[in-house]
């Protein structure tokens, strides 16, 4: 088990390679990335920061938590901070187990987690050069000129 | 006795401020600090009830605070 908040371009193989074995039969790798469109408005990057501390508890209470439930120790997740542009992970989840049904579960539950108590934030960088925290709890935020 | 209060993304943006050291009477509540923390310039756009933690872990309104400790007030979470 291993997680970790990242500054850097996270390698999805090197996460693979870490959880791959001969007692796991499958192998599941989730990547989260920077899409180009968020409700109607182009995207050009997301800024992503967090309580970094507080984070990389919770990442590992997380990975723990999926080790358990689904009986594989081979949990592996990084997330990373920074400004990302279109295209580039900003998480990746490895998990192997013998089975694949407990490998997406467990898969699963590691971004859902994360999505609901881990903190941290992002703001998107608009095509029309504006920029804005997201909200997943609101309809709408406010947009911010970046002047 | 003196807590620090953290802020992040948009609640640092909306007042100015990262990290707020707050002086309290011992045995204050962090709904005691968050109400101090509302008088600030900025803080009308924290919503009726932010989540907080406290030492790097999710509490209640009620919790009481000790000298020191880290009072965080944490945006709606977005990560992924």
């Amino acid at each position: 088990m291993r997680s970790a908040i990242v500054d850097h371009v996270i390698d999805p193989a090197g996460l693979i390679a870490e959880v791959t074995g001969d007692v796991n039969g499958a192998t599941i790798l989730f990547l989260g990335t920077v899409r180009d469109s968020n409700d109607g408005r182009g995207v050009t990057g997301i800024e992503y920061s967090a309580y970094r501390s507080m984070a990389e508890r919770g990442l590992a209470a997380i990975v723990g938590e999926a080790s358990a439930e689904f009986g594989t120790t081979d949990v592996v997740v990084e997330h990373r901070v920074g400004t990302l542009t279109v295209g580039e992970v900003s998480v990746a989840i490895a998990v192997a187990h013998p089975h694949r049904a407990a490998a997406y579960d467990a898969s699963r539950y590691v971004i859902e987690q994360i999505k609901r108590r881990v903190p941290i934030w992002k703001r998107e960088h608009y095509a029309d050069g504006t920029r804005e925290w997201v909200d997943p709890t609101a309809h709408r935020a406010t947009a911010e000129a970046t002047g | 006795m003196t807590v620090t209060v953290l802020l992040f993304a948009s609640y640092a943006d909306a007042l100015g401020e990262r990290t707020i050291p707050l002086d309290l009477p011992n045995g204050s509540t962090v709904g005691e600090a968050l109400r101090r923390v509302r008088e600030m310039a900025g803080a009308a756009r924290l919503p009726a009830e932010p989540m907080i933690a406290v030492n790097e872990e999710y509490a209640r309104a009620d919790r009481m605070l000790a000298a020191g400790d880290e009072v965080a007030i944490i945006p709606p979470v977005a990560g992924g």
